[in-house]
């Protein structure tokens, strides 16, 4: 946090918008929770204990170029790339104007087109050889821009991690990768994952840096973040960067984590919490103080009143809507098959 | 005779079957502490260790292919895939190694290998957690696939499998896990694999169908008795191979079929299983024949109201019948 102490104003004022933005995303998160405990919510996966790295990465992007490839515990991601608090709720609630699948897929499946955030299924890992592919059609037409793609620890495991980072240093593709290590992959603890301690010792594999850094430091993912984009845009390659984070709910609200972790476990986690941690940060800096904590909550739940009133009031999807977008011209012949 | 769960019939036949043979292991995503996201095998690692019900990393091609190592050098594996939606990575395993060693090797290895995997929707699991992959696997020779419709039939199928020397893929419907319950004797036993069994005698109408789909075509068979039509349910319970004389004889006997499943329609079993009829009772039937599925849409949407659009229901299965009765 050294950094924040030798900034600019114009980087104290993004500090600061990293941190709003933490406090909407965790607000936000909150309130899906209690909708799913109302029954009015099948379904969530969160990112709490993850927002400020998920800050700190955004703030170092462009949105106007840059595309994102992200996974389910994004919120904080997303929103910084410009989806909108109800957008973010028509999705939780399944409604038909859900930007990421009109309703279709689980709540946090992100996706928005004109958001420049890709479509993401639940087979995990699978997002990470398209954000090479994004980087590579980047690369081929010599537009300045990067791919930042995100996935959890235990999702490296997969082929897939393997074979896009290879692909990706081979063509020294203008591809970040961010993995959140929250320590977990649902029940199975980081030791039963992989043997090493660090995610990003794998990037000597591939050839490419591999770097660590503290996930409740907005400001050093920033700079992590920052650099490897830079590095993309110079045509040096690909990044793998690894955030030490924490999952503050259970993996999602099918899980209990009772059984494979201690209260005590998740206390000591807590005291790492970035949004704590963040604020005090400024308020040192003099850049944040209980007034302005107050007018922020304030402001907050207003948003989240908001979207959830107006996602609850949201139509949801016509059952007709079934046989739309199987393919581009819905008198294709297989789309009726089966249709009475 | 104890009146178990469908889940708790599968766990009981693991626990079972653990005991018998030492040979036995399972693996698999949370299936230790956690006892899998299901809670299938709970307790079992704190009964049999770390060694014989082992967490693995995410990686399904890993846990297959290990797997089929496994078996060769003299286990018998019993690897979990969390959901039937997750075994794509571990499709070229399953389809190009477990199913083609046998035949590659001249006889010469053989994979006893038995993969778990919950499928099917109606559970709010959207798109990748809904999903009946069972058509794509039982299109390949060199495996096995079975999908029990109670909790009786799992267990006897499961435990055959198990003892098999082939691979067999074998499927749980998640809706099914907690909803079914039936009696289930606490003694060892096996249902050969391969074998339908008529889950309800009746002269009007059949009912062909597996899985979930057992106990809806049950529920329509029993409405329509009140409207006077008498329904035949034929449960398949494996897929592959298919049982031809049960087919045709619940052909022959009603002359009138309706193949019911959950998966869409194309290229479906159903499909199959008609191909059966036409070629072996064609000039028996009195109508044609009917296939109720799910729709041929990419996969099940989490909308509510798209969900139960997309799902077969009690009531789907009861108009078609009485359609083809009517017929
Ligand atoms: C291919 C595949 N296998 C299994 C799953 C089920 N699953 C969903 S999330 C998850 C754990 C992911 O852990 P990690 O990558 O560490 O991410 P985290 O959830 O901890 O953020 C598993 C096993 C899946 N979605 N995709
Ligand atoms: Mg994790």
């Amino acid at each position: 946090m050294a950094e924040a102490a030798r900034t600019t104003g114009a980087e104290r004022d993004l500090w600061v918008r990293m941190y709003r933005l933490m406090v909407l995303s965790r607000a936000l998160d909150h309130r899906m929770w209690i909708l799913n405990r109302q029954g009015k919510s099948a379904f969530v996966i969160s990112g709490q204990g993850q927002e400020g790295l998920q800050a700190g990465a955004v703030f170092a992007l462009d949105p106007a170029v840059d595309w994102l490839a992200p996974y389910y515990r994004d919120m904080t991601l997303v929103l910084g790339f410009g989806m909108t608090p109800r957008e973010v709720m028509l999705g939780q609630l399944a409604k038909a104007a859900d930007p990421s699948s009109g309703g279709r897929q689980m709540p946090a499946h992100w996706g928005h087109r004109a958001r420049r955030i890709l479509t993401g299924s639940s087979p995990v890992t699978t997002q990470v050889t398209h954000a090479a592919g994004l980087a590579l059609a980047f690369r081929v037409r010599h537009e300045r821009a990067a791919v930042l793609s995100t996935l959890g620890e235990g999702s490296t495991n997969q082929g897939e991690f393997h074979e896009a980072l290879n692909f990706a240093a081979v063509h020294r593709l203008p591809l970040i990768v961010l993995v959140q290590n929250n320590g977990y992959s649902i029940s199975v603890p980081q030791s039963k994952e992989m043997a090493v301690a660090d995610v990003a010792a794998r990037a000597a594999g591939y050839g490419i840096p591999g770097v660590v850094v503290r996930g409740s430091d907005p400001v050093a993912v920033y700079e992590a973040v920052r650099a490897a984009r830079e590095r993309a845009l110079a045509g040096d390659g690909p990044t793998l960067i690894e955030a030490k984070t924490h999952r503050y709910t259970p993996h999602s609200s099918d899980d209990d984590d009772r059984s494979y972790r201690t209260p005590e476990e998740l206390r000591a986690q807590k005291q790492d919490d970035p949004i704590t941690l963040f604020r005090e940060v400024l308020a040192a800096q003099g850049l944040w103080d209980d007034e302005a904590e107050a007018r922020l909550l304030q402001e907050v739940k207003l948003v989240v009143d908001d979207a959830t009133d107006y996602a609850e009031k949201a139509p949801y999807p016509d059952p007709a809507t079934l046989w739309l977008h199987v393919y581009g011209s819905d008198d294709a012949p297989a789309a009726g098959a089966g249709r009475d | 005779m104890a009146v178990m769960s469908y889940l708790e019939a599968i766990r009981e036949t693991l626990r079972q079957e653990l005991r018998r043979d030492p040979r036995i292991m399972i693996y698999g995503e949370d299936v230790g502490v956690r006892g899998g996201v299901f809670r299938v095998t709970e307790g079992l690692q704190a009964e049999f260790g770390e060694d014989r019900v082992m967490d693995s990393p995410l990686a399904e091609a890993a846990i297959i292919g290990t797997a089929i190592g496994a078996a060769v050098n003299g286990l018998r594996p019993v690897p979990e895939i969390q959901f039937a939606d997750f075994i794509f990575p571990a499709a070229n395993q399953i389809i190009q190694e477990a199913a083609r060693i046998r035949y590659r090797s001249n006889g010469d290895f053989h994979v006893p290998l038995v993969i778990r995997a919950p499928f099917g929707g109606g559970v709010h699991g959207a798109l990748y957690h809904s999903q009946s992959v069972e058509a794509f696997f039982a299109h390949v020779p060199g495996l096995k696939v079975v999908i029990p419709g109670t909790p009786y039939d799992a267990k006897g199928l499961l435990a055959a499998a198990i003892q098999d020397d082939d691979p067999v893929l074998y499927l749980e419907h998640k809706a099914a896990y907690r909803s079914l319950k039936g009696e289930v004797p606490s003694e060892r036993y096996v249902i050969p694999l391969g074998k339908a069994d008529v889950k309800r005698e009746g002269t009007d109408v059949s009912l062909i169908t597996y899985g979930l789909m057992v106990s809806y075509s049950l529920k329509a068979a029993e409405a329509l008795a009140k409207e006077g039509v008498s329904v035949e349910v034929v449960d398949l319970r494996s897929i592959r191979p298919l049982d031809v004389e049960a087919i045709v004889a619940t052909a022959r006997k009603t002359g009138k079929v309706l193949i019911v499943h959950e998966d869409n329609l194309t290229g479906g079993v159903g499909g199959e299983v008609s191909a059966l009829i036409a070629e072996h009772a064609l000039f028996d039937l009195d109508a044609p024949i009917m296939r109720l599925a799910g729709p041929d849409v990419p996969a099940m949407p989490y909308s509510p109201p798209l969900e139960h659009a997309f799902m077969v229901t009690p009531e789907k299965i009861q108009q078609a019948a009485l359609k083809l009765a009517r017929f």
